[in-house]
């Protein structure tokens, strides 16, 4: 049992995957496919994306070799750890047509069996992610049982993000780079001499799991050393969100012209919303075999930016691309806050790098906010007769 | 033990009830109007779906999809649910012309609805817009079910034409009784047709009722609902006093997917009834 900071050497860290594997936790963790950093089922550490780095900036991702061999050395990965916790498509349920009705069975008919999962390399946005996820899917009156069967046993190994991407933007949120909560076990990797991680636990099962791992006990120089990689990586976050007021600036945007302009490039192509980790909208789809006998319900990912989201009765109450735009922010960065109390963004930046049109959140909310003090300048000049103290 | 030890097992009511649908049989259908039939359904394994005047249920049709209804039975007899249904939309048109014996699926019920028992000791005027009378009836059934507890009670509805009044029957039973006054309009007069022509914001302005003893509940078309809701606070009604029930798209009726939010409305959960305090700024946005 180890209570403080630990270190591992390359070789602990393979030692830490496997016992994570032999106690029957699938790991997933990032690893490399179509040129691109995803979360997959690793099995050892040859199958992270060592010595490789990535660009990311408004509509642009790429990966790059890098001078070294990191093994955690690019920024956030296409997927979040809603790929695994919220899956794009998952069984609701199962019916099958009986004599006088029906029969209906919650799941794929595989309850018995939950799975265990063990994220590996989880970065600090995606942890926030995952805290807001739980709140809306698990902490409301009406739990998804599909999240909470998924969530329940999680094992989170989290890795302090060493080089942040021009997207990147946690530190205007407070939620990176360097993992403070909502993990078991925390890595921070240390290049430049001898290849290590500092481990901090951040739970009983963290420490519990470390205990059967060749740790060490880390010295003044590792606890220094992951200190600087940390704040050389937040010193490299340039990209700036002020999200001070911002729920009262987009309650009252919504008519502003920044959404019209907006909508000339957006394509409501849901991309952003895809890798959003956060996002939880959804909608179900029904399968029927072809003797009608069973269905199949799966929950889909859905997104504010089809036009059948909002449609009722044929109709969309948000036709235009701009409403469903507005919706999509004015969701996230004020209905957020009355619903769940915070903004539903944790600043991994992946909408802006995953745009094709390279619509950059951060610069189109300063826009909005500019264009809202512009006008509330304009209107008070207007109505100058007013209570000098009235700010309406 | 986890990060994660906060999370005992999902309670089991909560896992089967949101999303499982039920069977129901239909067991009454009768033709309302022309595009419009109140179904009655039973569950097939008896148990009654309680509800209170307000609620919707998602009824599935197999095979074609699932919509949200609003629930227009007696909530006095909760093992007949009744659903007045419009046929506007695929699955609607196939619950329309669904016979009795066919075998539906039910969630619910879900949503907040009319309070009405608010308004004990005070005077209720309800006001409907078309199938808007279809949520509204029972709360009236229940009102009128304890009729002692409140003081005057007053539905104005507005029809488009004489042919599309719904349960005329019924309000015509009404508006024989002494203890609700029942005034009816309608859009557009039609042969046979000897009553009020016009819309029902002017039944509003007309109905003499003390607005600060007055709980006030409307449904109908937005807009009709919005102009109901200005002509009342016209009238000097506080907005809190003042109900909608809003539709928006409700699809998982639990507040989990997302599609019937309103800025930080869900308005299957939050709703579907609001009070107009709350949804004036909003509803007054286009494409919100």
């Amino acid at each position: 049992m180890s209570d403080g900071t630990s270190l591992l050497d390359l070789a602990g860290l393979q030692s830490l995957l496997e016992c994570l594997r032999s106690r029957g936790y699938t790991v997933i963790g990032p690893t490399m496919r179509d040129g691109a950093v995803v979360a997959a089922e690793i099995t050892r550490l040859e199958d992270l994306p060592r010595g490789w780095g990535d660009t990311q900036r408004p509509g642009s991702y790429r990966l790059r070799p890098r001078e070294d061999a990191a093994l955690f050395g690019f920024a956030a990965p296409v997927h979040s750890p809603k790929a695994t916790l919220f899956p794009a498509d998952t069984t609701l349920w199962r019916r099958t047509r009986t004599e006088d009705g029906f029969d209906v069975e919650l799941g794929d008919g595989d309850q018995d069996a939950p799975p265990r999962y063990a994220l590996f390399g989880v970065r600090s946005c995606d942890l926030r992610a995952i805290e807001l996820q739980d709140r809306v899917l698990d902490g409301r009156a009406v739990v998804d049982p599909d999240y909470h069967r998924r969530r329940r046993d999680l094992f989170v190994v989290a890795a302090t993000c060493s080089d942040p991407s021009g997207s990147c933007f946690c530190t205007s949120l407070g939620t990176g780079p360097r993992p403070t909560r909502g993990f078991d076990l925390a890595l921070t990797e240390i290049l430049g001499g001898e290849h290590r991680f500092l481990v901090e636990v951040g739970s009983p099962a963290g420490s519990e799991l470390l205990a059967g791992v060749p740790a060490r006990p880390a010295s003044p120089a590792d606890l220094s050393a992951a200190d600087r990689v940390a704040r050389t990586a937040a010193e490299h976050i340039l990209r700036r969100l002020d999200v001070d007021g911002l729920r009262e600036v987009l309650q009252s945007a919504a008519g502003s012209p920044v959404w019209d302009e907006v909508a000339t490039q957006c394509l409501a192509c849901m991309n952003c919303t895809a890798v959003c980790p956060t996002c939880f909208c959804t909608s179900v789809a029904d399968s029927t075999d072809l003797t009608g006998g069973t269905t199949t319900r799966h929950r889909v990912w859905d997104s504010c930016f089809s036009t059948e989201y909002s449609a009722v009765h044929g109709r969309s109450v948000r036709a235009g691309v701009a409403a469903r735009y507005r919706q999509w922010v004015t969701h996230r960065f004020a209905a957020w806050v009355d619903q769940f109390q915070s903004v539903g963004c944790v600043g991994c930046g992946r909408c802006i790098t995953w745009c094709p049109a390279g619509i950059d959140l951060t610069r189109r909310l300063a826009d909005v906010r500019a264009e809202r003090e512009t006008a509330t300048a304009r209107a008070r000049a207007l109505a100058p007769t007013g209570d000098p103290h009235d700010r309406h | 033990m986890t990060a994660t030890d906060a999370f005992g097992p999902a309670p089991a009511t909560v896992e089967a009830g949101w999303l499982l649908p039920r069977p129901f049989r239909v067991v009454t259908r009768r033709q309302d109007t022309a595009d419009t039939v109140t179904l009655g359904l039973r569950a097939l394994d008896g148990a009654p779906l309680r509800f209170a005047p307000g609620a919707f249920t998602m009824v599935e049709m197999f095979g074609v999809g699932e919509v949200p209804i609003s629930i227009s039975g007696d909530p006095a007899s909760p093992e007949l649910l009744e659903h007045t249904i419009r046929d506007v939309g695929a699955v609607t048109h196939a619950l329309v012309g669904s016979e009795p014996g066919t075998v539906v699926g039910v969630r619910g019920p879900y949503g907040r609805g009319w309070q009405v028992r608010d308004a004990t000791g005070q005077d209720l005027l309800v006001v409907a817009g078309g199938i808007g009378l279809a949520p509204l009836r029972p709360a009236l059934l229940d009102v009128l079910a304890h009729r002692g507890d409140y003081g005057r009670v007053i539905l104005l509805y507005g029809a488009r034409r004489a042919e599309d009044i719904l349960f005329a029957d019924e309000l015509a039973r009404w508006a024989a009784r002494r203890d609700i006054e029942v005034q009816i309009s309608v859009d557009y007069r039609t042969p046979g047709w000897q009553g009020r022509v016009g819309l029902v914001t002017a039944l509003v302005a007309q109905a003499g009722f003390d607005a600060e003893r007055t709980l006030t509940l409307v449904c109908g078309p937005e807009i009709m609902m919005r102009l109901v809701a200005a002509a009342l606070l016209e009238r000097g009604v506080p907005a809190p006093r003042v109900r909608l029930s809003l539709e928006r798209n409700m699809h998982c009726g639990v507040g989990l997917c997302g599609h019937c939010q309103v800025r930080e409305l869900f308005v299957c959960v939050d709703g579907p009834v609001l009070s107009y305090d709350r949804v004036d700024a909003l509803l007054s946005v286009p494409e919100l």
